[in-house]
């Protein structure tokens, strides 16, 4: 069975400073894969290429069989999430899904949007504007935003940035909950612990080359100890 | 089809969030009420008549409103990263830009109405059917302005200093098309038969057409990092 995301040697320069050297990932359906690494490894540089919001150099990226780049349409099969909600401040809640849905073509927007609100506990400030929302809601309707298509593939660029306990921990039940739902995960995170017992694999970046790709170990203290001597190596 | 669709959704909820707030529109209208009204004051009354003035203050006021109008285009998608929202999805980039072109068109003609009867009023414009005419040539300027501007912004939002770049970038642009506008709004105004005007029309439509294919044909490697 082919892979659900399949890129091959992304390469991506900035000036003279190279973001991704030939960095190639397959993802399957259903897995979470953690994105780890330091400052300036490529994470975000890499999701944002597999997004199809940045254009690699060189290299391919194929969602479902069809190049993200090339083909506008392959990009419904994913959702983007980001520490930006990614929604316009002067319109309510419904009004940003219904602008979502639109893009995204859907038929039965009516219905979906009433489930994802309620999915977001945000019914009752659905007919407000965004503006004023605290952290948490704006992520709550932004993981609203990117699921409203019920994407094959979730891409997640530090979605818990600040957050609080309590926002990030219903934004981890949620994101929980898409895993059930057999929705796949790559996640780019500083600390893996916020998404760990969810993921089935961790590949680790460094200096835009993939210097480990290893399923998940049990423990996250043991990881702690094979992410160091990666990052040493 | 798609893609029409989705333009219409970006034009549509652009021209939402104008409504609602109203910042941009009024600001760009009352600039082009104070450009006239510069004009009208700083007019030497004993050398220059308001006959003469008049086309020219029309297009330099719509040129000049467009700008502050046109600022305000991919603005409002830097709060939270709204544009990267519309490049994630499914949509061809051609109809982020028809979109946002559309909203824009929409959002300088409104403009151009708030301006056009305080242009007539200050220059004692005679009413005549050329000024029908006149409002025409408002659209079809109005048409190019904002297929420039709409590609411009675009390029600009992402800088530091956008509202600075966006006019120096866009006035050279703006050059043809407002001497081949207030070309023709004089000869309309003077009643001049309309051989001497085609010509004029025929530079102004040329301008819209070309620049349109091209917004159109740049505007994804634009928007593409």
């Amino acid at each position: 069975m082919p892979p659900l995301l399949q890129a091959t040697s992304l390469v991506r320069r900035f000036g003279s400073v190279t973001a991704l050297a030939g960095v190639s990932l397959t993802v399957d359906a259903g897995e979470v894969v953690l994105l780890l690494g330091p400052n300036g490894a490529g994470k975000t540089t890499l999701l944002r290429c597999l997004s199809g919001l940045a254009r690699p150099l060189r290299g391919t990226v194929q969602l479902g069989g069809a190049d993200v780049h090339a083909d506008p349409s392959a990009r419904a099969g994913f959702g983007f999430l980001s520490h930006n909600a990614l929604v316009y401040e002067d319109l309510t809640p419904r009004e940003n899904l219904r602008f979502a849905a639109a893009l995204q073509g859907l038929h039965d927007a009516e219905v979906r949007i009433s489930e994802a609100l309620e999915r977001a506990n945000l019914t009752d400030r659905a007919d407000t504007l965004v503006r004023g929302f605290s952290r948490g809601m704006l992520q709550r309707l932004a993981l609203a935003r990117a699921t409203l298509h019920q994407p094959a593939l979730l891409l997640l660029d530090e979605p818990f940035t600040g957050l609080d306990v309590t926002a990030a921990t219903v934004l981890r039940e949620r994101l929980m909950a898409e895993r059930e739902a057999g929705t796949a995960i790559v996640c780019v995170t500083h600390d893996p612990a916020e998404l760990w017992e969810a993921a089935t694999r961790v590949v680790i970046l460094v200096g835009g080359r993939v210097v480990g790709a290893i399923p998940r170990p049990a423990a996250l203290e043991g990881f702690r100890d094979i992410y160091a001597a990666a990052l040493a190596a | 089809m798609n893609a029409l669709r989705a333009a219409w959704a970006i034009a549509a909820k652009d021209l939402r969030i104008e409504w609602r707030s109203r910042t941009a529109i009024l600001t760009a209208s009352l600039f082009a009420i104070l450009v006239e009204l510069i004009i009208v004051f700083g007019r030497d009354a004993g050398t220059v008549s308001y006959a003469m003035l008049a086309p020219s203050v029309l297009w330099i006021t719509i040129a000049l409103s467009s700008l502050v109008a046109l600022n305000r285009a991919f603005l409002l998608e830097r709060e939270h990263g709204a544009l990267e929202g519309i490049l994630a999805a499914p949509v061809n980039r051609s109809a982020l830009f028809w979109g946002k072109w559309f909203a824009n068109l929409v959002f300088v003609l409104a403009v151009v109405t708030v301006a056009f009867p305080l242009w007539v009023l200050f220059f004692n414009v005679e009413p005549s059917t050329g000024l029908y005419g006149v409002m025409g040539l408002a659209v079809l300027g109005a048409i190019g302005f904002t297929a420039v501007g709409t590609v411009f912004s675009a390029m600009t939002v992402r800088t530091r200093h956008a509202e600075l770049l966006l006019p120096v970038l866009m006035l050279p642009f703006m050059l043809p098309p407002v001497f081949f506008a207030a070309q023709a709004t004089m000869r309309l105004l003077g009643g001049r038969p309309m051989e001497e005007l085609w010509g004029w029309l025929r530079l102004l439509a040329l301008f819209d057409v070309v620049f349109l294919v091209l917004a159109t044909l740049i505007f994804p490697a634009v928007v593409d990092e």
